[in-house]
Protein backbone atom coordinates (compact mmCIF):
# COMPACT_ATOMS: atom_id res chain seq x y z
CA UNK A 1 0.00 0.00 0.00
CA UNK A 2 1.40 3.34 -0.80
CA UNK A 3 0.77 5.74 1.49
CA UNK A 4 1.54 9.85 2.34
CA UNK A 5 5.47 9.12 3.34
CA UNK A 6 5.93 7.61 0.32
CA UNK A 7 4.82 10.83 -2.10
CA UNK A 8 6.62 12.88 0.38
CA UNK A 9 9.72 11.14 -0.19
CA UNK A 10 9.77 11.88 -3.58
CA UNK A 11 8.74 15.16 -3.65
CA UNK A 12 11.78 15.34 -0.99
CA UNK A 13 13.78 13.59 -3.08
CA UNK A 14 13.12 15.77 -5.98
CA UNK A 15 13.63 19.28 -4.07
CA UNK A 16 16.71 18.26 -3.28
CA UNK A 17 17.92 17.78 -6.51
CA UNK A 18 16.84 20.74 -7.68
CA UNK A 19 18.30 22.59 -5.08
CA UNK A 20 21.50 20.69 -5.46
CA UNK A 21 21.30 21.05 -9.48
CA UNK A 22 21.15 24.53 -8.43
CA UNK A 23 24.48 24.90 -6.71
CA UNK A 24 26.38 22.24 -7.96
CA UNK A 25 25.84 23.10 -11.55
CA UNK A 26 28.47 24.87 -13.27
CA UNK A 27 27.80 24.31 -16.97
CA UNK A 28 24.98 25.76 -18.24
CA UNK A 29 22.27 28.22 -17.09
CA UNK A 30 19.04 26.15 -18.92
CA UNK A 31 20.16 23.59 -16.18
CA UNK A 32 19.69 25.93 -13.80
CA UNK A 33 15.93 26.62 -15.45
CA UNK A 34 15.41 22.81 -15.06
CA UNK A 35 15.92 22.85 -11.63
CA UNK A 36 13.87 25.98 -11.00
CA UNK A 37 11.32 23.85 -12.44
CA UNK A 38 11.95 20.43 -10.30
CA UNK A 39 11.75 22.55 -7.60
CA UNK A 40 8.49 23.69 -8.23
CA UNK A 41 7.13 20.40 -9.61
CA UNK A 42 8.31 17.95 -6.30
CA UNK A 43 6.06 21.58 -4.26
CA UNK A 44 2.82 20.46 -6.60
CA UNK A 45 3.71 16.71 -5.70
CA UNK A 46 3.30 17.59 -1.78
CA UNK A 47 0.04 19.52 -2.13
CA UNK A 48 -1.56 17.04 -4.09
CA UNK A 49 -0.66 14.50 -2.10
CA UNK A 50 -1.58 16.52 1.10
CA UNK A 51 -4.77 17.44 -0.41
CA UNK A 52 -6.26 14.01 -1.49
CA UNK A 53 -5.17 12.16 1.93
CA UNK A 54 -6.88 15.25 4.03
CA UNK A 55 -9.67 14.72 1.10
CA UNK A 56 -9.86 18.88 0.85
CA UNK A 57 -9.43 20.21 -2.93
CA UNK A 58 -7.73 23.77 -1.81
CA UNK A 59 -4.14 21.81 -2.26
CA UNK A 60 -5.35 21.50 -5.89
CA UNK A 61 -6.28 24.59 -6.57
CA UNK A 62 -3.16 26.19 -5.11
CA UNK A 63 -1.59 23.48 -7.58
CA UNK A 64 -3.05 25.00 -10.19
CA UNK A 65 -1.54 28.12 -9.60
CA UNK A 66 1.54 26.94 -9.19
CA UNK A 67 1.53 25.31 -12.34
CA UNK A 68 0.54 28.93 -13.77
CA UNK A 69 2.99 30.89 -12.29
CA UNK A 70 5.41 28.54 -13.19
CA UNK A 71 4.81 28.91 -16.80
CA UNK A 72 5.03 32.28 -16.58
CA UNK A 73 8.58 32.11 -14.05
CA UNK A 74 9.87 30.08 -17.25
CA UNK A 75 8.56 32.14 -20.12
CA UNK A 76 10.51 35.32 -18.12
CA UNK A 77 13.38 33.59 -17.19
CA UNK A 78 13.91 32.13 -21.01
CA UNK A 79 13.61 35.53 -22.22
CA UNK A 80 15.78 37.66 -19.99
CA UNK A 81 18.37 34.34 -20.97
CA UNK A 82 18.28 35.36 -24.64
CA UNK A 83 18.55 39.02 -23.93
CA UNK A 84 22.14 38.20 -21.89
CA UNK A 85 22.99 35.63 -24.31
CA UNK A 86 22.83 38.61 -27.35
CA UNK A 87 25.21 40.27 -24.87
CA UNK A 88 27.61 37.79 -23.33
CA UNK A 89 27.67 35.34 -26.55
CA UNK A 90 27.79 32.41 -24.32
CA UNK A 91 25.41 30.91 -21.57
CA UNK A 92 28.19 29.00 -19.19
CA UNK A 93 27.21 29.34 -15.99
CA UNK A 94 31.08 30.63 -15.20
CA UNK A 95 30.79 33.35 -17.45
CA UNK A 96 28.66 34.88 -15.47
CA UNK A 97 31.18 36.97 -13.45
CA UNK A 98 30.78 40.47 -14.99
CA UNK A 99 29.75 41.99 -11.65
CA UNK A 100 32.12 40.20 -8.67
CA UNK A 101 30.34 38.34 -5.72
CA UNK B 1 -21.45 38.82 -1.71
CA UNK B 2 -19.26 39.03 -4.58
CA UNK B 3 -19.72 42.92 -4.43
CA UNK B 4 -18.41 43.72 -0.94
CA UNK B 5 -15.65 41.35 -1.81
CA UNK B 6 -14.95 43.64 -4.81
CA UNK B 7 -15.35 46.59 -2.85
CA UNK B 8 -12.41 45.68 -0.64
CA UNK B 9 -10.05 44.97 -3.19
CA UNK B 10 -11.38 47.86 -5.23
CA UNK B 11 -7.94 49.67 -5.15
CA UNK B 12 -5.70 46.99 -6.44
CA UNK B 13 -8.89 46.27 -9.08
CA UNK B 14 -8.09 49.78 -10.59
CA UNK B 15 -4.46 49.94 -10.73
CA UNK B 16 -4.65 46.60 -12.42
CA UNK B 17 -7.41 47.68 -14.85
CA UNK B 18 -4.97 51.42 -15.19
CA UNK B 19 -2.01 49.01 -16.13
CA UNK B 20 -3.68 46.93 -18.65
CA UNK B 21 -5.44 50.20 -20.08
CA UNK B 22 -1.92 52.04 -20.48
CA UNK B 23 -0.49 48.98 -21.97
CA UNK B 24 -3.12 48.91 -24.83
CA UNK B 25 -2.33 53.01 -24.97
CA UNK B 26 1.02 52.06 -25.54
CA UNK B 27 1.37 49.56 -27.76
CA UNK B 28 -1.33 51.44 -30.54
CA UNK B 29 -0.43 54.81 -29.83
CA UNK B 30 2.93 55.44 -30.75
CA UNK B 31 4.95 53.45 -28.34
CA UNK B 32 8.11 55.43 -26.98
CA UNK B 33 7.02 58.70 -27.48
CA UNK B 34 3.85 58.29 -24.87
CA UNK B 35 6.26 57.06 -22.12
CA UNK B 36 7.08 60.43 -20.05
CA UNK B 37 3.37 60.74 -19.93
CA UNK B 38 2.71 57.65 -19.27
CA UNK B 39 5.31 57.69 -16.20
CA UNK B 40 3.83 60.84 -14.69
CA UNK B 41 0.12 59.42 -15.39
CA UNK B 42 1.30 56.22 -13.33
CA UNK B 43 2.94 58.59 -10.40
CA UNK B 44 -0.73 60.26 -10.68
CA UNK B 45 -2.48 57.34 -10.50
CA UNK B 46 -0.37 55.95 -7.18
CA UNK B 47 -0.69 59.05 -5.29
CA UNK B 48 -4.45 58.97 -5.72
CA UNK B 49 -4.78 55.20 -5.12
CA UNK B 50 -2.87 56.71 -2.18
CA UNK B 51 -5.40 58.90 -1.38
CA UNK B 52 -7.93 56.32 -1.40
CA UNK B 53 -6.30 53.41 0.41
CA UNK B 54 -6.19 56.14 3.52
CA UNK B 55 -9.34 57.72 3.28
CA UNK B 56 -10.77 54.62 3.07
CA UNK B 57 -12.87 53.14 5.96
CA UNK B 58 -11.28 52.39 9.19
CA UNK B 59 -11.31 48.65 10.89
CA UNK B 60 -10.64 45.37 9.18
CA UNK B 61 -12.25 43.93 6.25
CA UNK B 62 -11.57 40.70 5.04
CA UNK B 63 -12.56 39.22 1.34
CA UNK B 64 -12.88 36.39 -0.30
CA UNK B 65 -13.12 33.69 2.52
CA UNK B 66 -10.11 35.59 4.28
CA UNK B 67 -8.01 35.65 1.81
CA UNK B 68 -7.68 38.90 1.18
CA UNK B 69 -7.23 41.51 4.53
CA UNK B 70 -7.66 45.36 4.67
CA UNK B 71 -6.62 46.40 8.12
CA UNK B 72 -5.03 49.40 8.81
CA UNK B 73 -1.41 47.74 9.19
CA UNK B 74 -2.12 46.82 4.88
CA UNK B 75 -3.36 50.25 4.57
CA UNK B 76 -0.02 51.74 6.19
CA UNK B 77 2.39 49.84 4.16
CA UNK B 78 0.25 50.47 1.15
CA UNK B 79 0.39 54.24 1.48
CA UNK B 80 4.18 54.04 1.78
CA UNK B 81 4.43 51.77 -1.13
CA UNK B 82 2.47 53.31 -3.08
CA UNK B 83 3.84 57.35 -2.56
CA UNK B 84 7.45 55.90 -2.63
CA UNK B 85 6.59 54.39 -5.65
CA UNK B 86 5.76 57.75 -7.22
CA UNK B 87 8.23 59.47 -6.07
CA UNK B 88 10.64 56.85 -8.17
CA UNK B 89 9.30 57.06 -10.78
CA UNK B 90 8.77 61.15 -10.74
CA UNK B 91 12.65 61.23 -10.31
CA UNK B 92 13.27 58.84 -13.15
CA UNK B 93 12.42 60.32 -16.62
CA UNK B 94 15.74 62.37 -16.83
CA UNK B 95 18.13 58.77 -16.54
CA UNK B 96 16.12 56.98 -18.40
CA UNK B 97 15.87 59.85 -21.37
CA UNK B 98 19.66 60.26 -21.04
CA UNK B 99 20.39 56.27 -21.59
CA UNK B 100 17.46 55.95 -24.32
CA UNK B 101 16.09 54.07 -22.35
CA UNK B 102 12.87 55.68 -21.86
CA UNK B 103 10.54 52.17 -22.92
CA UNK B 104 6.71 52.76 -22.24
CA UNK B 105 6.93 49.84 -20.75
CA UNK B 106 8.51 50.52 -17.52
CA UNK B 107 5.89 52.39 -15.74
CA UNK B 108 3.18 49.72 -16.66
CA UNK B 109 5.52 46.85 -14.88
CA UNK B 110 6.39 48.94 -12.08
CA UNK B 111 2.07 49.84 -11.88
CA UNK B 112 1.56 45.91 -11.82
CA UNK B 113 4.59 45.24 -9.25
CA UNK B 114 2.87 47.43 -6.83
CA UNK B 115 -0.12 45.79 -7.70
CA UNK B 116 1.56 42.62 -6.67
CA UNK B 117 3.01 44.69 -3.47
CA UNK B 118 -0.37 45.98 -2.21
CA UNK B 119 -1.76 41.72 -2.66
CA UNK B 120 1.72 40.67 -0.43
CA UNK B 121 0.87 43.18 2.15
CA UNK B 122 -2.87 41.91 2.38
CA UNK B 123 -2.37 38.45 2.10
CA UNK B 124 -4.23 36.22 4.74
CA UNK B 125 -3.47 33.12 2.87
CA UNK B 126 -0.73 31.09 1.55
CA UNK B 127 -2.13 31.24 -1.55
CA UNK B 128 -2.96 34.64 -2.05
CA UNK B 129 0.63 35.13 -0.36
CA UNK B 130 2.12 33.77 -3.30
CA UNK B 131 0.31 35.25 -6.19
CA UNK B 132 1.04 38.69 -4.59
CA UNK B 133 4.98 37.78 -4.51
CA UNK B 134 4.92 36.07 -7.61
CA UNK B 135 3.47 39.32 -9.38
CA UNK B 136 5.91 41.58 -7.85
CA UNK B 137 8.90 39.30 -8.21
CA UNK B 138 8.20 38.83 -12.30
CA UNK B 139 7.72 42.09 -13.12
CA UNK B 140 11.22 42.95 -11.35
CA UNK B 141 13.25 40.78 -13.13
CA UNK B 142 12.11 42.09 -15.93
CA UNK B 143 12.50 45.96 -14.93
CA UNK B 144 16.28 44.74 -14.11
CA UNK B 145 17.21 43.76 -17.03
CA UNK B 146 15.93 46.26 -18.82
CA UNK B 147 18.67 47.63 -20.30
CA UNK B 148 18.68 44.86 -23.02
CA UNK B 149 22.23 46.22 -24.72
CA UNK B 150 24.10 46.15 -21.21
CA UNK B 151 25.85 43.12 -20.18
CA UNK B 152 25.68 44.57 -16.69
CA UNK B 153 21.76 45.07 -16.85
CA UNK B 154 21.15 41.82 -18.44
CA UNK B 155 23.45 39.84 -16.16
CA UNK B 156 21.82 41.36 -13.15
CA UNK B 157 18.34 40.61 -14.15
CA UNK B 158 19.83 36.47 -14.66
CA UNK B 159 21.29 36.37 -11.38
CA UNK B 160 17.96 37.98 -9.38
CA UNK B 161 15.75 35.58 -11.74
CA UNK B 162 18.17 32.83 -10.63
CA UNK B 163 18.19 33.26 -6.75
CA UNK B 164 14.71 34.69 -6.88
CA UNK B 165 13.19 31.80 -8.19
CA UNK B 166 15.04 29.93 -5.83
CA UNK B 167 13.65 31.41 -2.73
CA UNK B 168 10.11 31.09 -4.25
CA UNK B 169 10.71 27.33 -4.78
CA UNK B 170 11.81 27.20 -0.86
CA UNK B 171 9.03 29.56 0.21
CA UNK B 172 6.64 27.56 -1.52
CA UNK B 173 7.72 23.96 -0.17
CA UNK B 174 7.25 25.49 3.49
CA UNK B 175 3.94 26.59 2.18
CA UNK B 176 3.26 23.40 0.86
CA UNK B 177 4.06 21.67 4.15
CA UNK B 178 2.15 23.99 6.45
CA UNK B 179 -0.52 23.10 4.20
CA UNK B 180 0.08 19.72 5.04
CA UNK B 181 0.15 19.94 8.61
CA UNK B 182 -2.32 22.17 9.89
CA UNK B 183 -4.42 21.15 6.96
CA UNK B 184 -5.33 24.43 5.90
CA UNK B 185 -3.90 27.60 3.91
CA UNK B 186 -5.24 30.44 5.15
CA UNK B 187 -3.32 31.99 7.99
CA UNK B 188 -6.33 32.20 10.68
CA UNK B 189 -6.36 28.41 9.89
CA UNK B 190 -2.31 28.28 10.76
CA UNK B 191 -2.40 30.00 13.75
CA UNK B 192 -5.01 27.59 15.13
CA UNK B 193 -3.38 24.37 14.16
CA UNK B 194 0.12 25.31 15.67
CA UNK B 195 -1.15 26.38 19.01
CA UNK B 196 -0.08 28.43 21.54
CA UNK B 197 2.95 26.38 22.84
CA UNK B 198 5.10 24.38 20.31
CA UNK B 199 3.91 23.41 17.14
CA UNK B 200 4.64 19.73 15.57
CA UNK B 201 7.82 19.69 13.51
CA UNK B 202 6.21 19.72 10.37
CA UNK B 203 4.92 23.13 10.47
CA UNK B 204 8.21 24.34 12.22
CA UNK B 205 10.00 23.12 9.07
CA UNK B 206 7.92 24.83 7.13
CA UNK B 207 7.98 27.74 9.13
CA UNK B 208 11.51 27.83 8.68
CA UNK B 209 11.70 27.18 4.84
CA UNK B 210 8.55 29.85 4.22
CA UNK B 211 10.92 32.44 6.26
CA UNK B 212 14.34 32.02 4.87
CA UNK B 213 12.00 32.68 1.32
CA UNK B 214 11.09 35.71 3.10
CA UNK B 215 14.83 37.08 4.31
CA UNK B 216 15.55 36.28 0.55
CA UNK B 217 13.03 38.95 -0.76
CA UNK B 218 14.19 41.11 1.87
CA UNK B 219 18.03 40.55 1.32
CA UNK B 220 18.46 39.54 4.95
CA UNK B 221 21.85 37.84 5.61
CA UNK B 222 22.37 34.41 4.06
CA UNK B 223 20.09 35.33 1.39
CA UNK B 224 21.57 38.24 0.63
CA UNK B 225 24.12 37.65 -2.38
CA UNK B 226 21.85 39.17 -5.14
CA UNK B 227 21.34 42.42 -3.90
CA UNK B 228 24.79 43.69 -4.94
CA UNK B 229 25.37 42.29 -8.17
CA UNK B 230 21.50 43.18 -8.78
CA UNK B 231 21.63 47.11 -7.42
CA UNK B 232 25.08 47.35 -9.38
CA UNK B 233 23.68 46.25 -12.19
CA UNK B 234 20.57 47.52 -12.81
CA UNK B 235 19.54 50.98 -13.85
CA UNK B 236 19.48 53.78 -11.29
CA UNK B 237 16.10 54.19 -11.35
CA UNK B 238 15.27 50.77 -11.25
CA UNK B 239 17.88 50.53 -8.13
CA UNK B 240 16.44 53.09 -6.69
CA UNK B 241 12.74 51.53 -7.05
CA UNK B 242 14.27 48.31 -5.64
CA UNK B 243 15.66 50.04 -2.54
CA UNK B 244 12.42 50.88 -1.26
CA UNK B 245 9.06 50.02 -2.32
CA UNK B 246 9.83 45.82 -2.70
CA UNK B 247 11.74 46.16 0.31
CA UNK B 248 8.62 47.78 2.63
CA UNK B 249 6.57 45.15 1.19
CA UNK B 250 8.90 42.48 2.12
CA UNK B 251 9.12 43.70 5.48
CA UNK B 252 4.90 44.04 6.17
CA UNK B 253 4.59 40.44 4.48
CA UNK B 254 7.52 39.21 6.91
CA UNK B 255 5.45 40.74 9.93
CA UNK B 256 1.72 39.90 8.49
CA UNK B 257 3.31 36.08 8.27
CA UNK B 258 5.15 35.76 11.21
CA UNK B 259 2.09 37.62 13.65
CA UNK B 260 -0.95 36.19 11.28
CA UNK B 261 0.21 32.88 11.12
CA UNK B 262 2.62 31.89 13.37
CA UNK B 263 1.82 34.58 16.45
CA UNK B 264 1.20 31.82 18.61
CA UNK B 265 4.76 30.39 18.60
CA UNK B 266 6.77 33.82 19.22
CA UNK B 267 9.18 31.98 20.58
CA UNK B 268 9.88 29.17 17.71
CA UNK B 269 11.01 32.06 15.28
CA UNK B 270 12.06 35.00 17.63
CA UNK B 271 15.57 33.74 17.70
CA UNK B 272 16.02 33.01 13.63
CA UNK B 273 14.83 36.50 13.41
CA UNK B 274 16.80 37.60 15.74
CA UNK B 275 19.98 35.78 14.53
CA UNK B 276 19.56 36.92 10.75
CA UNK B 277 18.89 40.67 11.87
CA UNK B 278 22.31 40.66 13.51
CA UNK B 279 24.26 39.05 10.39
CA UNK B 280 22.82 41.22 8.69
CA UNK B 281 24.09 44.42 10.03
CA UNK B 282 27.30 43.53 10.50
CA UNK B 283 27.87 41.77 6.80
CA UNK B 284 26.00 45.25 5.79
CA UNK B 285 28.61 47.28 8.05
CA UNK B 286 31.63 45.21 7.38
CA UNK B 287 31.25 44.47 3.69
CA UNK B 288 30.43 47.94 2.49
CA UNK B 289 33.64 49.09 3.63
CA UNK B 290 36.17 48.16 0.94
CA UNK B 291 33.44 49.06 -2.21
CA UNK B 292 34.27 52.21 -4.39
CA UNK B 293 31.06 51.84 -6.39
CA UNK B 294 27.95 53.65 -5.06
CA UNK B 295 25.60 51.66 -5.97
CA UNK B 296 27.09 48.66 -3.96
CA UNK B 297 27.36 50.75 -1.33
CA UNK B 298 24.01 51.27 -1.25
CA UNK B 299 23.18 47.65 -1.47
CA UNK B 300 25.09 46.92 1.35
CA UNK B 301 23.59 49.54 3.15
CA UNK B 302 20.04 47.94 2.70
CA UNK B 303 21.76 45.10 3.91
CA UNK B 304 22.29 46.52 6.99
CA UNK B 305 19.53 48.37 7.24
CA UNK B 306 17.10 45.18 6.74
CA UNK B 307 18.94 44.11 9.60
CA UNK B 308 17.68 46.92 12.01
CA UNK B 309 14.23 47.00 11.00
CA UNK B 310 14.12 42.71 11.69
CA UNK B 311 15.39 43.65 14.95
CA UNK B 312 12.02 45.49 15.62
CA UNK B 313 10.01 42.18 14.50
CA UNK B 314 12.73 39.82 16.61
CA UNK B 315 10.82 41.45 19.97
CA UNK B 316 7.72 39.58 18.67
CA UNK B 317 5.42 42.59 20.24
CA UNK B 318 3.15 45.23 18.54
CA UNK B 319 5.59 48.11 19.59
CA UNK B 320 8.26 46.24 17.88
CA UNK B 321 5.79 46.37 14.85
CA UNK B 322 5.50 49.72 15.07
CA UNK B 323 9.22 50.50 15.86
CA UNK B 324 9.71 48.59 12.00
CA UNK B 325 6.84 50.30 10.48
CA UNK B 326 8.21 53.95 11.33
CA UNK B 327 12.11 52.59 10.68
CA UNK B 328 10.80 51.86 7.61
CA UNK B 329 9.14 54.92 6.59
CA UNK B 330 12.20 56.81 7.58
CA UNK B 331 14.72 54.26 5.65
CA UNK B 332 12.57 54.85 2.61
CA UNK B 333 12.48 58.70 2.91
CA UNK B 334 16.48 58.81 2.89
CA UNK B 335 16.60 56.09 0.54
CA UNK B 336 14.51 58.04 -2.30
CA UNK B 337 16.97 61.27 -1.24
CA UNK B 338 20.17 59.58 -1.68
CA UNK B 339 19.06 58.11 -5.33
CA UNK B 340 18.04 61.61 -6.19
CA UNK B 341 21.37 62.34 -5.32
CA UNK B 342 23.06 59.20 -7.50
CA UNK B 343 20.97 60.10 -10.40
CA UNK B 344 22.28 63.65 -10.26
CA UNK B 345 26.05 62.35 -10.48
CA UNK B 346 27.27 63.08 -14.14
CA UNK B 347 30.21 63.43 -16.12
CA UNK B 348 30.37 64.17 -19.77
CA UNK B 349 26.61 63.75 -20.04
CA UNK B 350 27.26 60.04 -18.67
CA UNK B 351 26.13 58.52 -15.38
CA UNK B 352 29.20 57.60 -13.19
CA UNK B 353 28.75 55.71 -9.68
CA UNK B 354 32.45 55.98 -8.61
CA UNK B 355 32.63 57.51 -5.16
CA UNK B 356 36.05 58.63 -5.60
CA UNK B 357 34.12 61.47 -8.63
CA UNK B 358 32.68 62.71 -4.97
CA UNK B 359 35.81 64.88 -3.95
CA UNK B 360 35.68 68.02 -2.74
CA UNK B 361 31.57 68.73 -4.01
CA UNK B 362 31.65 70.92 -1.47
CA UNK B 363 33.34 73.38 -3.49
CA UNK B 364 31.38 72.50 -7.26
CA UNK B 365 28.22 72.26 -5.53
CA UNK B 366 28.05 73.42 -2.01
CA UNK B 367 24.00 72.94 -1.41
CA UNK B 368 24.50 69.40 -3.44
CA UNK B 369 26.89 68.08 -0.70
CA UNK B 370 24.77 69.65 2.71
CA UNK B 371 21.84 67.72 1.54
CA UNK B 372 23.97 64.64 1.13
CA UNK B 373 25.78 65.10 4.19
CA UNK B 374 22.54 65.39 6.41
CA UNK B 375 20.84 62.16 4.21
CA UNK B 376 24.41 60.58 4.98
CA UNK B 377 24.41 61.42 8.76
CA UNK B 378 20.54 59.97 8.70
CA UNK B 379 21.95 56.31 7.49
CA UNK B 380 24.61 56.52 9.95
CA UNK B 381 21.80 57.34 12.45
CA UNK B 382 24.12 60.16 14.09
CA UNK B 383 21.71 61.48 16.74
CA UNK B 384 20.27 64.64 16.05
CA UNK B 385 19.03 63.76 12.59
CA UNK B 386 15.80 61.23 12.17
CA UNK B 387 17.72 58.25 11.54
CA UNK B 388 18.96 58.18 14.87
CA UNK B 389 15.13 57.78 16.11
CA UNK B 390 14.66 55.26 13.58
CA UNK B 391 17.34 52.97 15.48
CA UNK B 392 16.22 54.38 18.91
CA UNK B 393 12.59 53.02 18.09
CA UNK B 394 13.94 49.01 17.25
CA UNK B 395 16.63 49.14 19.91
CA UNK B 396 13.25 50.52 22.18
CA UNK B 397 11.33 48.09 21.00
CA UNK B 398 14.26 45.33 21.65
CA UNK B 399 14.55 46.20 25.05
CA UNK B 400 11.25 45.78 25.94
CA UNK B 401 11.49 42.17 24.73
CA UNK B 402 14.65 41.43 27.13
CA UNK B 403 16.64 41.21 23.69
CA UNK B 404 19.73 43.35 25.33
CA UNK B 405 22.50 41.49 23.55
CA UNK B 406 20.87 42.47 20.36
CA UNK B 407 20.53 45.47 21.17
CA UNK B 408 24.44 46.03 22.26
CA UNK B 409 25.82 44.06 19.12
CA UNK B 410 23.58 46.41 16.77
CA UNK B 411 24.95 49.61 18.17
CA UNK B 412 28.57 48.12 17.50
CA UNK B 413 27.50 47.49 14.06
CA UNK B 414 26.36 50.81 13.88
CA UNK B 415 29.42 52.38 15.24
CA UNK B 416 31.08 50.39 12.28
CA UNK B 417 28.75 51.27 9.51
CA UNK B 418 28.67 54.84 10.40
CA UNK B 419 32.63 54.72 9.22
CA UNK B 420 32.03 54.18 5.52
CA UNK B 421 29.04 57.16 5.36
CA UNK B 422 31.52 59.22 7.28
CA UNK B 423 34.23 58.67 4.55
CA UNK B 424 31.82 59.78 1.82
CA UNK B 425 31.37 62.93 3.75
CA UNK B 426 35.18 63.18 4.06
CA UNK B 427 35.84 63.14 0.55
CA UNK B 428 33.10 65.63 -0.66
CA UNK B 429 34.56 68.11 2.07
CA UNK B 430 38.25 67.34 2.46
CA UNK B 431 39.01 65.19 -0.35
CA UNK B 432 41.42 65.80 -2.62
CA UNK B 433 41.16 68.01 -6.10
CA UNK B 434 39.38 65.84 -8.42
CA UNK B 435 41.29 65.57 -11.55
CA UNK B 436 37.60 66.09 -13.68
CA UNK B 437 35.03 67.26 -11.64
CA UNK B 438 31.25 65.96 -12.13
CA UNK B 439 28.94 67.79 -14.40
CA UNK B 440 26.96 70.81 -13.19
CA UNK B 441 23.36 69.66 -14.21
CA UNK B 442 20.42 71.64 -13.76
CA UNK B 443 18.02 68.95 -12.97
CA UNK B 444 15.04 70.77 -10.79
CA UNK B 445 13.40 67.76 -10.28
CA UNK B 446 16.04 65.11 -8.88
CA UNK B 447 17.30 68.85 -6.52
CA UNK B 448 13.71 69.43 -5.55
CA UNK B 449 13.09 65.58 -4.13
CA UNK B 450 16.82 65.34 -2.59
CA UNK B 451 16.10 68.46 -0.32
CA UNK B 452 12.82 67.61 0.55
CA UNK B 453 14.41 64.38 1.74
CA UNK B 454 17.46 66.25 3.44
CA UNK B 455 15.04 68.70 5.04
CA UNK B 456 12.65 65.64 6.51
CA UNK B 457 15.58 64.03 8.00
CA UNK B 458 16.01 67.54 9.73
CA UNK B 459 12.78 68.76 10.80
CA UNK B 460 11.17 65.54 11.29
CA UNK B 461 12.78 65.31 14.66
CA UNK B 462 10.29 67.28 16.18
CA UNK B 463 7.21 65.04 15.62
CA UNK B 464 8.34 62.95 13.05
CA UNK B 465 5.34 63.94 10.95
CA UNK B 466 2.77 61.95 13.10
CA UNK B 467 4.20 58.87 12.02
CA UNK B 468 4.49 56.91 14.78
CA UNK B 469 0.71 57.53 16.11
CA UNK B 470 -0.07 56.36 12.84
CA UNK B 471 2.55 53.15 13.03
CA UNK B 472 1.21 52.20 16.12
CA UNK B 473 -2.43 52.35 15.49
CA UNK B 474 -1.13 50.28 12.62
CA UNK B 475 1.02 47.62 14.20
CA UNK B 476 -2.09 47.26 17.08
CA UNK B 477 -4.99 45.81 14.12
CA UNK B 478 -1.71 43.33 13.05
CA UNK B 479 -1.65 42.26 16.89
CA UNK B 480 -5.43 42.12 18.04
Amino acid sequence: MIGLEHYLTVAATLFVIGIFGLFLNRKNIIILLMSVELILLSVNINLVAFSSFAQDLVGQVFTLLVLTVAAAEAAIGLAILVSFFRNRGTIAVEDVNVMKG
Amino acid sequence: MIQADLNVILPEILLSLYAMFALLGGVYGGKDRLSVPLIFATAGVFVILAFIVSGSSNGTQTAFGGMFINDGFARFSKVLILVSAAVVLIISPDYLRSRKLLHFEYPILIALSVVGMMMMVSSGDLMSLYMGLELQSLCLYVVASMRRDSLKSTEAGLKYFVLGALASGLLLYGASLCYGYAGTTSFEGIIAAAGDDHADVGLLIGLVMILSGLAFKVSAVPFHMWTPDVYEGAPTPVTAFFATAPKVAAMALFARVMHDAFGGIVGDWQQVVALISVLSMYLGAIAAIGQSNIKRLMAYSSIAHMGYALMGLASGTAYGVEAMLTYMTIYVTMNIGTFAFILMMERDGQPVTDIASLSMLSRAAPGKALAMLVLLFSLAGVPPSLGFFAKWGVWNAALDAGLIWLVVASAVASGIGAYYYLRIVYLMYFGQEPQDALDRRRAPILGTVMSVSALVMVVGVVSLFGIEGAAEAAANTLLR
